[in-house]
């Protein structure tokens, strides 16, 4: 039990209970939909992108703890980032989750997780790690500009 | 619905009694004796694939330490004794779906590869544009997929069979899709996610009134039901040997001996041929014209294995057994707060499909796993019916003869733990 204590910590099941920035927006400038094909679970992710920066961010979809908890924490922790600062802080979660260097892990510093690092747990569940990061690719995908739906697999 | 016999069900008046018990069967599972996160295993995902019994993992090492050779060429001694074993399975099967002949027995990889291998050789010789198939809204993506695949080749249209409320197939409906224009249906025997055992028979007969030819799906059949295919009278019936306590790699395709002869090979090569010039090929009988290339030896002979098991506990014990414990699985489910149990059709076996309010299927499999309790969560191959149900994905656990009243005791348990876990 002590590692699935680890997985769903307080803080996590707060935010699957009341996920925060749930809905859409509707001054979005990029809108953006994930995919999970393994457990089915979709997800949308809003963002106002203002001068380069993160002015908004809401997510809409159902999923499982982990997934709802991690895409509700995310919307908190890149609110007022800029793209950099963001796509920084997804290689640092990513890292986290999966306990292995992320792709471009040689080029500088990660920068703090704060709250987030209440997803260390799920480095202990490998078939968990797509719905901890599901919110955080589709997150991506509406920065990058792609087209369609974005898939963990 | 009701004047319908679900024909492979015996009178629950009078259920055999099995001569044997789940907790012995178990010590013939080897996996079943190791520990699982340091838990007893309580395997209920016997859907997804059955664990083996020695006797069939023996039967594997016995034919690489013994046999080993390839079938159907050579003729020094081994090659006979492996070809003789082969053999000796497809006569196994061809006793135990009740067919005419073992002609019409067919290896495959499995059942995906046995309905691939339809939607390929019969629907290009037989189907056009215009013409109809009917499926139904309970298949697995692979009675689904192949079919598509067909339409979109051929303009062929798929037609679907509505459920009723309870998860049975929407018989009215189905009286009303069939027409002259149907030239396949294509039906699971057992649904992998619901449970539901269709009126295979019937279909058959209303499909046969119209001239369709009938393939019976029936991974989820073959490992409960005793089953028959003259009885049934469908023309095709497939089915996979892990799902059946076999080996992985090996699939049956069952098919009446007159279509088989006049359906074109599936793929070319050797053992499918009876002569070969750069002029003309011509190909060899059945069932080895769909069979071509070095088979999956080793696999089919270790299926004969699992065939003897079955035959040894009794096709008609396995039916009643499984199905006390299924109520027994359903009425101790119903009583878990907040667990919605999806399907409650007549005739089930096999698997039942539930969510707990307030816990995603994906949280809940982990918890469990957790407990050395294995069930499958997600959407079972079947994105369909999911839609229908309304839900991204369900729980699901599915009964194997060596599932006994404790492992769902356990699952029980697990699931109001759970409940614990997530405050509710
Ligand atoms: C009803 C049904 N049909 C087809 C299949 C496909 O079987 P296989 O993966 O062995 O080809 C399955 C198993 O997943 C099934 O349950």
């Amino acid at each position: 039990m002590s590692d699935l204590k680890e997985l769903y910590q307080e803080v996590i099941l707060d935010h699957q209970k009341h996920p925060r920035n749930f809905g859409s927006l509707s001054d979005a400038t990029h809108r953006q939909e994930g995919y999970n094909p393994l457990c089915g679970d979709r997800i949308i992710v809003y963002v106002k992108l203002l001068n380069n920066r993160i002015e908004g961010i809401a997510f809409q979809g159902s999923g499982c703890a982990i997934s709802t908890a991690s895409a509700s924490m995310m919307t908190e922790a890149v609110k007022g980032k800029t793209i950099e600062e963001a796509e920084a802080l997804f290689h640092a979660f990513h890292e986290l989750v999966t306990g292995k260097p992320s792709e471009t892990s040689a080029c500088g510093k990660r920068p703090p997780l704060g709250k987030l690092a209440v997803f260390s747990g799920v480095r202990e569940f490998p078939v968990r790690v797509k719905c901890a990061t599901l919110a955080w690719h589709t997150l991506r995908a509406a920065l990058m500009g792609w087209q369609g739906t974005v898939s963990t697999e | 619905m009701s004047q319908l016999s679900a024909p492979t069900l015996r009178s629950l008046n009078n259920p055999p009694t099995p001569a044997w018990s789940p907790e012995d069967l178990r010590e013939e599972f080897p996996i079943l004796q190791r520990l699982v996160r340091g838990r007893r295993l309580v395997y209920l995902d016997n859907a997804a694939t059955t664990q083996k019994p020695r006797v069939v993992i023996e039967s594997l090492v016995r034919y690489y330490q013994e046999l080993n050779a390839n079938v159907h060429r050579g003729i020094h001694y081994l090659s006979e004794r492996a070809t003789e074993a082969f053999e000796q399975t497809r006569r196994a099967v061809q006793r135990f779906i009740g067919s005419r002949s073992a002609r019409e027995i067919i290896f495959t990889r499995g059942t995906t590869e046995s309905i691939n291998l339809v939607a390929w050789s019969f629907g290009r010789q037989f189907l056009k544009s215009g013409d109809e198939i009917l499926i139904t809204h309970l298949e697995h993506h692979s009675n689904i997929v192949p079919w598509q695949m067909l339409c979109q080749e051929r303009g062929t249209i798929l037609r679907v069979v509505p459920l009723t409320p309870d998860g049975e197939l929407d018989w009215m409906a189905f009286e009303r899709l069939v027409n002259e224009k149907t030239k396949l249906i294509s039906v699971a025997h057992v649904s992998n996610v619901l449970g539901t055992v269709n009126p295979v028979r019937e279909i058959v007969r209303v499909g046969h009134a119209v001239g369709a030819k009938v393939l019976v799906d029936g991974a989820q059949a073959a490992p409960h039901l005793p089953v028959n295919v003259q009885e049934l009278d469908c023309d095709f019936y497939v089915f996979s040997a892990h799902k059946m306590y076999g080996p992985t790699g090996v699939g049956v395709l069952y098919g009446k001996e007159e279509l088989l002869e006049a359906m074109p090979p599936y793929q070319g090569g050797g053992d499918m041929i009876a002569s070969v010039t750069f002029e003309r090929t011509t190909y060899n009988v059945l069932p080895y014209k769909f069979e071509a290339g070095t088979p999956n030896i080793a696999d089919v002979v270790a299926f004969k294995a699992a065939l003897d098991f079955l035959d040894q506990l009794g096709m008609e014990q396995i039916s009643a057994y499984e199905d006390q414990l299924l109520h027994y699985a359903l009425q101790a489910l119903d009583e878990v707060p907040g667990l919605v149990i999806y399907g409650r059709p007549q005739y089930r076996c096999g698997a039942i499909a539930f969510n707990l309010d307030g816990i995603h299927p994906h949280d809940l499999g982990t918890i469990l796993d957790q407990e050395g309790i294995a069930i499958r969560t997600g959407h079972h191959c079947a994105q369909p019916l999911m839609d229908w149900l309304g839900v991204a994905a369900t729980a699901r656990a599915s009964l194997a003869v060596y599932n006994s009243r404790q492992d769902i005791d356990e699952l029980i348990a697990g699931l109001h733990r759970a409940r614990m876990f997530f405050r509710l």
